[in-house]
């Protein structure tokens, strides 16, 4: 991580994204954020608070309630030559904008043969914990990342936070950049000054370990970090991948990763069929199959429609630390 | 179907158009019509998969083109505007890159004919996917509306079932809240491949919905490209100068099956389209400038053959160019690597 | 015909709009079609005159079927680049040669390590293993049939960990859940600890500058110093594989006869002056004994036989491939000479004499190591007197010449001669032959070395 200053602060995520949003607007005039109650509201958390005070309502858009125009009014100006990052209010209410997504922004570069490009950020907050119920908690990667053309982040540190953000602002081509929203508060940690990126495409070893091989990413590596730890204090010795970005995705940590501890376990929040895990697991499978000890296992939200509103839904739903803990407790032993 | 009368003018009424760019309007719906016929004589001949034609707006996207300012305007078409393509500055050739689907196409023979895409020429890349463009357009609108750049316009067109989309909708509110440099030009040639205006809409007049969104909305004769052109240039006009949008609504008519996978006999009769060729604009508006006197007959005749010249030029230049090959087919997914492990 | 829509398959000719001698613009229609989903007129291709018109009107052909021809005429169209053909071409040698990313990978990761039973490694080709008829891969192997079963069931590192350390999983303690051997059981049972991989030894080449003795410290095969390790080349080490593996999978038995080679000795050494001169090769034992071998086993067919596990049967083999062990200083190699029974001694001596100075130029191909039926064995070259081989895997035995001694015989009438002696020694597959078979087959092969010579035609 390339660092301007030797400063830093602890800042929560929501802290994170805010930062970085605040410095990219300074630095550059293309970049418009654009979104429903990003404006005078400054984000249902605050995020964007008071940016439009100093940037103006033609930069910090507030825009109709209209999902499917949001991301491909973004498309046009990243077509024209503006940096957009637009907003979706609840990773719940992409669906609208699917087809300028997956349909448009995805493919402006492709179907143009590389004469029009789309260099635009689609960030929204996801995931559960919150009581959130059946439409703020939904996870959508999986939804995503089987697209090509398309770059999916998913950092939970707020360090990682700033530099995928900034990486996604830079980058060329369209970046969904999702938060995970529990981790907004809940999550601190320090975040160097200054500009720097963290290229999209690397995962990080988050603790490292010899026995079993973790992959998660978003609300999850916390746990599944506290799972581990509490593995450790057993005598086991669990290594715990972030994997920060779902595509591309980084094949060599994970390949050195398994064949030193020759298991693999993959926790992710969404649900397990058709999950992010699905994929890890073949690759792993066709590259590695030799170096395992252990069928690969993925930990993941059973196969329904959404968490329920009533805590027992919920929790049902979401994996705990303990249930981390057992799982990655049987694998090493195995 | 929408009640506007279409007459056949006694007199010229040129809106302030020279001999010479009435002349080019001319021009421009020959070439189009000829370019057209091309694709279609191809496809019968067995050479390329797909065509698709726009026999009928050759008035309005003449009229439109000429309203275009070139090097300035940026135009966010739909895939029955060849005459409007042709008409902002793409060549015969690049059209017939795209019908045969050879590497030197603009999108490296990756899109459907007639799926433009050029900078060179201000056309914005677009899908096949009805209003998914409008946004962009929209977007576009925005962008030079942000940078103050006054002078500059957006027109974006596209078909009456188009207006149906949720993401036209979407479109025209921002558009108007925002008071963007752009112009919403619906081509209503009254068929959305089988689907006839009264199934498509409660209001048939389309440009009356403007006044919902708070925009100003005008209907015109398409088949007419000097109404066409009066139109457009006044909207484009006003949205350069900071007036806002503006819905036009060109009626024309459809004189042709979808494309070629489409046969229209399923679903209207010969007669129908017979009666209302009786109005097609191309022989309209050559009879109307020889009897005005902006050309001789001779000289029309001339035209005619060098458009078909110029055609039969560019289709030959455009077959001899060799095809994309596999190695093309991961190129331009991301800026760098495409591969989704790495 | 044209294929009028991308799922139109034939079409109809309704109407003929010219006639055969009409003449016809480019872009003129000249005929109506029809098919299922449009009804058209078809434009000419080019300008010029209908020859002949092939298809009757109502008449229906499948897309592709020549309809019409027509002579082109005038200059005005040029004639249709064969753009696609060759594009198609291009484009499938293109999509030959763009490799996707998961080839390279699986072909990576199967390089890595050597599993037999799922790639074949190029190491195991290179290298000439001494007990190794065919290093190319003979599935199944009979002789690894039962660890393949032990195997069965267990992880695939465990099983790749196995064969690199020749582990046999049966014998190892499991720590894993529900007494599971894993894969750290098996790097403990091979004395490595469990935090360190393997790594594939690189073959071994020019011997190495010798290092200091020590703890940990180490030498190469060819130079061993005491107090150091060796560690194994992939030629080595496939040898020490291929040597137990024969062990393990055919019982040997060992049978020895005395040869006077008296005559045998004096016909050599009659033609081996003029022999090197003529051709440049030594003149050694060898062939004259090969040669009779090659005759034995005609005598004893099962002596050149192969036991497989299908059935289980003998396959008796129809060629006569004599492989010859080499010895070289790190390496042992066995090059055949292939159709052994159709040589002379001379032509003999000379494809003896060929595969022992590229063996020792290390210049060997994987051709020359393949096919062996039935291998011969010199170790009298170093003066040993009585040696017990182990059998090349996929053989059923193996001979040697011993050293060739004087000693005082007696004769048969009773008295005393020095005759040149060499004693011969056979290991055998006991499931292919006994006794009754081997000893004939070594009878045989001494009466036919007693009865050669002292002259005769090489």
């Amino acid at each position: 991580m390339a660092v301007a200053t030797s400063s830093s602060q602890v800042l929560n995520n929501v802290e994170a994204v805010r930062a970085t949003l605040y410095e990219a607007l300074k630095n550059d005039d293309k970049v418009v954020i654009l979104g429903e109650d990003v404006g005078n509201r400054g984000n249902v958390f605050l995020i964007t608070k008071d940016f439009v005070k100093e940037f103006g309502t033609e930069r910090i858009i507030d825009t109709p309630i209209a999902e499917a125009s949001i991301v491909g009014i973004a498309v046009g100006m990243a077509m024209e030559g503006l940096r957009p990052i637009a907003e979706i209010q609840f990773a719940d209410f992409i669906y609208p904008s699917f087809n300028q997504i997956v349909g448009e922004a995805a493919k402006t570069r492709y179907r143009s043969n590389g004469e029009y490009t789309c260099p635009m950020v689609i960030r929204t907050p996801y995931g559960g914990g919150v009581r959130g119920a059946l439409s703020h908690s939904v996870s959508v990667e999986a939804l995503f990342y089987h697209v090509p053309g398309l770059k999916i982040v998913v950092p939970s540190f707020p360090a990682d936070v700033k530099g995928l953000l900034n990486a996604a602002i830079d980058d060329p081509d369209p970046v969904l950049f999702l938060e995970h929203k529990k981790t907004y508060r809940l999550i601190k940690g320090e975040v160097p000054d200054g500009h720097y990126v963290i290229p999209i495409g690397k995962a990080d070893v988050k603790k490292e370990g010899s026995q079993l091989t973790v992959v998660s990413y978003g609300l999850y590596v916390h746990w599944a970090l506290e799972a581990a730890n509490q593995l450790e204090s057993e005598g086991m010795s669990v290594e715990v991948i972030d994997l920060r970005s779902v595509r591309p995705m980084d094949r060599t940590a994970i390949l050195q990763s398994v064949r030193k501890t020759r298991k693999l376990l993959i926790i992710h929040e969404d649900n397990k069929f058709g999950g992010i895990g699905a994929e890890i697991s073949a690759m792993v499978a066709e590259e590695a199959l030799f170096d395992l000890d252990a069928p690969i296992r993925r930990l993941a939200a059973p196969d329904v429609p959404a968490m329920g509103y009533a805590m027992p839904l919920e929790e049902a739903y979401m994996s705990s630390p303990a249930e981390m803990a057992d799982a990655m407790r049987e694998m090493v032993k195995f | 179907m929408a009640n506007i009368p279409t007459q056949v003018r006694k007199s010229l009424e040129r809106h302030g158009l020279s001999d010479e760019q009435l002349k080019t309007i001319f021009r421009t719906m020959l070439l189009q019509r000829q370019l057209d016929n091309r694709g279609f004589q191809l496809n019968r001949q067995g050479k390329v998969p797909f065509a698709l034609g726009s026999e009928g707006h050759e008035a309005l996207q003449a009229g439109a083109a000429m309203a275009f300012n070139r090097g300035k305007d940026i135009l966010a078409p739909y895939y029955r505007d060849l005459g409007l393509s042709i008409g902002i500055g793409l060549t015969p050739y690049e059209i017939m890159l795209s019908i045969f689907a050879r590497a030197a196409d603009h999108n490296g023979g990756r899109q459907f004919p007639n799926h433009y895409s050029s900078k060179r020429a201000g056309l914005m890349s677009f899908s096949s996917i009805l209003a998914a463009h409008i946004p962009h357009a929209v977007g576009a609108a925005y962008a030079l509306k942000y940078r103050k750049e006054s002078g500059r316009a957006v027109l974006v067109t596209f078909g009456d079932g188009t207006t149906s989309e949720g993401e036209w909708h979407e479109s025209m509110n921002f558009a108007a809240v925002h008071k963007l440099p752009i112009v919403f030009l619906c081509e209503n040639n009254q068929w959305a491949i089988s689907t006839p205006l009264s199934l498509q809409m409660g209001q048939p007049n389309i440009y009356k919905r403007a006044e919902g969104y708070g925009m100003p909305g005008e209907q015109f004769d398409g088949f007419d490209p000097l109404a066409t052109y009066d139109a457009v240039s006044r909207a484009m006009e006003r949205a350069r100068n900071g007036g806002g949008p503006t819905l036009l609504e060109g009626v024309c008519y459809r004189f042709l099956a979808h494309s070629t996978d489409d046969n229209d006999l399923t679903y209207r009769t010969r007669e129908d389209v017979s009666e209302r060729r009786k109005d097609d604009p191309v022989p309209r508006f050559e009879n109307l400038l020889v009897e005005s006197g902006v050309m001789t007959g001779e000289q029309v005749a001339a035209m005619k053959q060098d458009v078909l010249y110029e055609t039969n030029e560019a289709t030959d230049k455009a077959e001899a160019m060799p095809f994309p090959i596999a190695d093309d087919l991961y190129k331009h997914i991301y800026e760098g690597a495409w591969e989704p492990w790495q | 015909m044209p294929q009028l829509g991308e799922t139109v398959t034939e079409g109809t000719v309704e109407r003929w709009l010219k006639k055969a001698g009409d003449p016809v613009e480019k872009y003129e229609a000249f005929l109506e079609v029809s098919t299922d989903k449009v009804n058209s007129e078809v434009p000419s291709p080019v300008t010029g005159k209908i020859r002949e018109l092939l298809v009757q009107e109502g008449t229906t052909v499948a897309t592709g079927t020549p309809i019409a021809i027509i002579d082109e005429v005038g200059a005005a169209s040029k004639p249709a680049p064969e753009a696609k053909p060759s594009q198609t071409a291009e484009t499938q040698a293109d999509r030959d040669t763009a490799p996707p990313k998961s080839r390279d990978a699986m072909a990576e990761s199967a390089n890595v390590e050597p599993v037999p039973g799922f790639n074949i490694p190029q190491l195991e080709v290179k290298s000439a293993a001494a007990s190794s008829g065919t290093p190319t891969m003979v599935p199944p192997r009979s002789n690894g049939q039962r660890e393949e079963a032990a195997l069965r069931g267990v992880s695939p590192a465990v099983r790749r960990l196995a064969r690199e350390h020749h582990i046999d999983v049966r014998n190892v303690r499991g720590s894993g859940a529900n007494g599971r051997v894993t894969a750290d059981d098996v790097l403990a049972a091979a004395k490595l600890t469990p935090s360190g991989s393997t790594t594939a030894a690189p073959p071994s080449e020019a011997p190495r500058a010798p290092s200091k003795p020590g703890p940990g410290n180490t030498s190469t095969y060819a130079d061993p110093i005491p107090g150091t390790t060796i560690h194994l080349s992939s030629m080595r080490r496939i040898i020490a594989e291929r040597m137990v593996e024969s062990r393990k999978t055919a019982p040997h038995a060992w049978s020895m006869v005395e040869v006077d080679v008296t005559n045998v000795w004096e016909w050599r050494k009659r033609e081996k002056d003029r022999f090197e001169r003529d051709t440049g090769v030594k003149l050694t034992l060898l062939p004259f004994f090969i040669r009779a071998v090659v005759e034995s086993l005609a005598a004893f067919p099962l002596m050149n036989s192969k036991f497989l596990t299908e059935g289980p049967s003998i396959y008796v083999e129809k060629d006569v491939n004599i492989g010859i062990a080499i010895g070289l200083p790190a390496n042992l190699v066995v090059p055949v000479i292939k159709h052994a029974d159709k040589l002379s001694i001379k032509g003999m001596a000379l494809a003896a004499g060929d595969l022992i100075e590229r063996a020792r130029k290390n210049k060997l191909s994987t051709d020359d190591l393949k096919e062996g039926t039935f291998t011969v064995n010199n170790t009298g070259a170093n003066g040993s007197f009585a040696s017990a081989p182990i059998i090349n895997a996929g053989q059923a035995g193996i001979v040697t010449m011993e050293t060739v001694v004087r000693r005082p015989m007696v004769q048969d009438d009773d008295s005393i001669a020095i005759r040149y002696m060499m004693n011969s020694c056979l290991s055998l597959d006991h499931r292919v032959v006994d006794g009754y078979v081997a000893s004939g087959f070594l009878a045989d092969l001494k009466k036919r070395l007693e009865s050669m010579g002292p002259r005769g035609a090489l």
